[in-house]
């Protein structure tokens, strides 16, 4: 797996520079040429079939919400209310809740490494690779019929507009106003649907500027970090419930990725 | 780039006719500011200098939530006055070294779990204004500060408003999206100072 993921950064090494000279087009140029994308699902498919845990079985029995180890549009149909553990939960909380479940591993074992880096990226971001994959083309359609995910999606508005710590940030603060952008990126207004719609149906995505593939809660986890708030916990229903909304604002996008961002 | 990612979604929307309707800013009730709150302790974790007590609301930030970013000036003007009553204005010139405040100016690091409390600490102004003329890659969440003395002179008064301003901007404006980084302990004094000289110094090259 190492390996697969050393060869993905090599084929990518020269692209900052180019992402310097910008062309939204040389990043499309590579994605078809280099495809890294493909090889962290690669590494993610063998994740799904690896054996391990105390239980020593993979993760192919994990029901996604389309029944156990159906993949093909499971992304698209998340966050989603589960019966089973009577919460929401978005892919990343879901396939946490396989590994302990299935596989008998502890949470703190699960979690330790859930956000990786350009060497080695984590096993749970080439999962989320390899399981959204089976959702490109279709259309984003998370679920909001249920009284949890109604209230998720709540929570989740609330916390987009909620402002705290030390710099009295909110979300809105840098992803509120039409124009606007901090140095040079552009910072989308993703509480507009048709703002949120392009750029939320690419994640999880291969980042150019760090090299590195990643996911929609390491996302919610950098940007609480530029706003000085303590750190969310992985699959809280915070975090969850943040996504949600996100994902609720951009439903019926076609699901686009995994993509190649910035 | 933004455009061109933009333009099939446009397309996309236009021909849908079932798209949710997001409710702009919600106003949330004091009760539900409460509730977020407690989710928040529940839900995240001290991390660094990233502390717990970042979560609980001051003033400034419950009556930001509780009138979505817009209090009326009856709520806003007497706890803009708090806030300007508890800054410390330092006695004499504010005016510190321009070149040091370039530097502050330019870095946007401090006050993240991220970070090292005291070390290299900034004030992240790039990120949201043109500032120097050197630099072009600066931010527009906040106003274009180019030539910012060299319209208004350098006066006591202007030196005691910019280096207030960047103590505390909600003492000037109670939800000012810009951070208190004198009040939020990311600045001490001589950054500050060093900051008033980079917006009002004749010699800084905000000025030429
Ligand atoms: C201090 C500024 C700041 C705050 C506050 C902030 N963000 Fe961001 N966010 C950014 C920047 C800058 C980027 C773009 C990074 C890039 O271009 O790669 C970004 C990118 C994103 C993206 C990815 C958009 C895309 O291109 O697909 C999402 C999603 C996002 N932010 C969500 C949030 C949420 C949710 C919050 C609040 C919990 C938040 N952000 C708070 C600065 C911020
Ligand atoms: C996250 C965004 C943000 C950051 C960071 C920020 N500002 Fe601001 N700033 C603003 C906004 C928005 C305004 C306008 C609204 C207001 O007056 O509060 C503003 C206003 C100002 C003004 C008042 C302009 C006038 O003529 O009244 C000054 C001076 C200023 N900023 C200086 C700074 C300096 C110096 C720094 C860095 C130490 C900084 N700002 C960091 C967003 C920011």
């Amino acid at each position: 797996m190492r390996t697969v993921i050393g060869s993905a950064a090599l084929a990518l090494a020269f692209a900052p520079a180019l992402a310097q000279q910008s062309p939204y087009a040389e990043y499309q140029r590579m994605a078809r040429e280099s495809a890294p994308v493909e090889l962290f699902e690669l590494a993610g498919e063998e994740a799904w079939k690896k054996k391990q845990g105390p239980k020593n079985v993979s993760l192919e029995q994990c029901d996604l919400g389309q029944g156990p180890g159906v993949l093909k549009g499971a992304y698209a149909s998340l966050p989603r209310y589960f019966k089973d553990t009577d919460r929401v939960m978005d892919l990343e909380t879901r396939l946490l809740h396989c590994m302990m479940t299935l596989q008998g591993r502890s949470r703190e074992e699960a979690t330790k490494r859930v956000f990786g880096n350009a060497d080695n990226a984590s096993e749970m971001e080439v999962l989320s690779a390899y399981i959204a994959g089976h959702s490109h083309g279709m259309p984003m359609r998370p679920g909001t019929s249920h009284a949890k995910e109604k209230a998720a999606y709540q929570l989740g508005q609330k916390l987009f507009f909620h402002r705290a710590g030390s710099w009295d940030f909110s979300c809105a603060s840098c992803h509120g106003e039409e124009d606007k952008r901090i140095r040079m990126s552009g910072l989308p207004v993703l509480y507009k649907p048709q703002v949120a719609r392009p750029l939320i149906a690419t994640w999880p995505a291969y980042r150019v500027s760090n090299s590195q593939f990643k996911t929609m809660q390491w996302r919610m986890n950098d940007c609480y970090r530029q706003m000085r708030m303590p750190e969310p916990m992985f699959g809280s229903e915070a975090m969850v419930s943040l996504v949600h909304f996100l994902t609720v604002t951009a439903q019926g996008e076609p699901y686009r990725g995994p993509a190649i961002k910035r | 780039m933004r455009r061109l990612l933009l333009l099939p979604a446009v397309v996309a929307v236009a021909a849908c006719t079932t798209a949710p309707s997001v409710s702009e800013h919600p106003k949330p009730s004091p009760r539900e500011l409460e509730e977020v709150t407690a989710v928040l302790k529940r839900d995240f974790r001290a991390r660094g200098q990233a502390t717990m007590d970042r979560v609980e609301l001051d003033e400034v930030q419950r009556l930001c939530n509780l009138h979505a970013d817009n209090p009326p000036a009856e709520l806003a003007r007497p706890i803009e006055e708090t806030q300007l009553k508890a800054i410390p204005f330092p006695a004499g010139s504010m005016m510190g070294d321009w070149k040091n405040g370039e530097k502050i100016a330019q870095s946007g690091r401090g006050a993240m779990w991220s970070d090292k409390p005291g070390v290299q600490e900034g004030g992240s102004c790039y990120n949201c204004h043109q500032i120097s003329p050197k630099e072009t890659a600066f931010g527009t969440i906040g106003p274009s500060l180019a030539g910012y003395g060299k319209t208004r002179g350098n006066r006591p008064e202007i030196q005691r408003y910019v280096y207030g301003k960047i103590y505390n901007s909600k003492a000037y404006n109670a939800c000012s999206q810009m951070p208190r980084l004198g009040h939020s302990k990311t600045l001490n004094e001589q950054q500050i100072k060093d900051l008033v000289a980079l917006l009002l110094d004749p010699a800084s090259p905000v000025n030429q």
